[in-house]
């Protein structure tokens, strides 16, 4: 970090540890409580382990915002959410409590739906009726693209509701898994078929 | 646009011994808090193009600059505080000579001493940030560290090997 040409002065700052990681810990947890009081923590995060894999969560002040699997790269999710809502974003864990719970229950199968606040700020038009659509399709039941694009209002556009599962900002909470073709097959999933197929075995369905 | 944690995880380390060189072990931690919080504010306004690191040091000058007006207005601190129980088991892992021995220095000479070796800044940028030409802020900084090895024990005994 030092860019010094002086060696004789690096030698005096040597002793120095360059990082004090205690230190850093209880600044940034001091951080994090300040800007959420100030109300400029925009977007606090977290990441959970989950049985299909690291989840990152991210929560506006308005609600939960973004799940994202690994697979859609984590850096790259906040970097998106920093072009798209704010780049005052922070690990701030504690927002995410609630979520973290809710979603350790569902997988212990002790939960069946959520009692969350959302933020559905990153889905708009058509695919924003989509998505307020899924939560009705209850715990363990599927249905066809067809079925919910008629649900949305839009019987034709059953293309446009594979893309509002594709791009469902919100997986899991928002239960996009549970949207499969009319022969009975899977379909895609943006967290990978392997784990939509995990998510539906976990609901027990058949 | 890089999300804040980014900026507060690779340039908190540094902007903390800054804050700690200029104003102390005691009040470089709110210097520090201050700083990222001001920083945290004013990040969505922050050119593209900018020196994130020469823009935090600055904001950290002024959160020392007020902090030593402030100081100075309010009640004296002792020289050592009382001792409390320590709640990470390494109260002060850094080098309490060095950082006495910087408390000694002019403000000036231990701005440009902790902006220039510490921080890594040219010396263009710390006469931007202290005010002042480049070359008052190079001489400050030359003065500051003949001073301090004249000062702190460690840097001659490193040298001579007397210890």
């Amino acid at each position: 970090m030092t860019s010094s040409s002086d060696p004789g002065a690096e030698r005096l700052f040597a002793s120095l540890p360059p990082n004090d990681d205690d230190a850093h810990a209880r600044l940034h947890a001091r951080l994090v409580e300040a800007a959420q009081r100030e109300g400029v923590l925009d977007i606090g995060y977290r990441t959970i382990d989950s049985p299909v894999g690291p989840l990152l969560l991210a929560a506006t002040e308005a609600g939960l915002v973004r799940v994202a699997y690994a697979r859609e790269d984590h850096d790259g999710v906040l970097a998106g959410l920093a072009a798209a809502v704010s780049p005052r974003i922070l690990n701030a864990p504690a927002r995410l409590d609630a979520v973290a719970r809710q979603l350790d229950e569902y997988f212990a199968r002790t939960r069946q739906h959520f009692d969350l606040r959302l933020d559905l700020r990153l889905s708009k038009g058509f695919r924003r009726q989509v998505l307020a659509h899924l939560p009705e399709i209850g715990y363990g039941r599927t249905e066809s693209y067809a079925q919910v694009a008629t649900a949305s209002g839009s019987p034709k556009a059953v293309r446009a509701v594979g893309t509002a599962c594709a791009t469902n900002p919100l997986p899991i909470v928002v239960p996009c898994h549970r949207v499969v073709r009319s022969d009975g097959s899977f379909g895609g999933y943006v967290g990978g078929p392997e784990t939509k197929r995990a998510l539906l075995d976990l609901e027990g369905v058949a | 646009m890089r999300p804040f944690e980014q900026i507060v995880a690779d340039y908190g380390p540094v902007v903390l011994r800054v804050c700690r060189a200029v104003l102390g072990p005691v009040d470089a931690e709110d210097a520090w808090s201050e700083t990222f919080l001001a920083a945290l504010k004013a990040y969505p306004d922050l050119p593209g193009d900018a020196n994130v690191e020469a823009w935090l040091v600055t904001i950290a000058h002024r959160k020392a600059i007020d902090a030593t007006r402030a100081r100075a207005r309010g009640p004296v601190a002792v020289a050592a505080p009382p001792e409390r129980p320590a709640a990470t088991g390494r109260p002060e892992q850094w080098d309490g000579d060095l950082w006495a021995a910087l408390r000694e220095l002019p403000a000036k000479q231990r701005a440009a001493v902790a902006y220039h070796y510490l921080a890594g800044l040219p010396y263009k940028e710390i006469a931007a940030i202290t005010g002042g030409s480049t070359d008052a802020a190079r001489r400050a900084a030359a003065d500051g560290i003949r001073r301090l090895r004249a000062t702190y024990p460690l840097s001659t005994s490193d040298e001579g090997g007397t210890r």
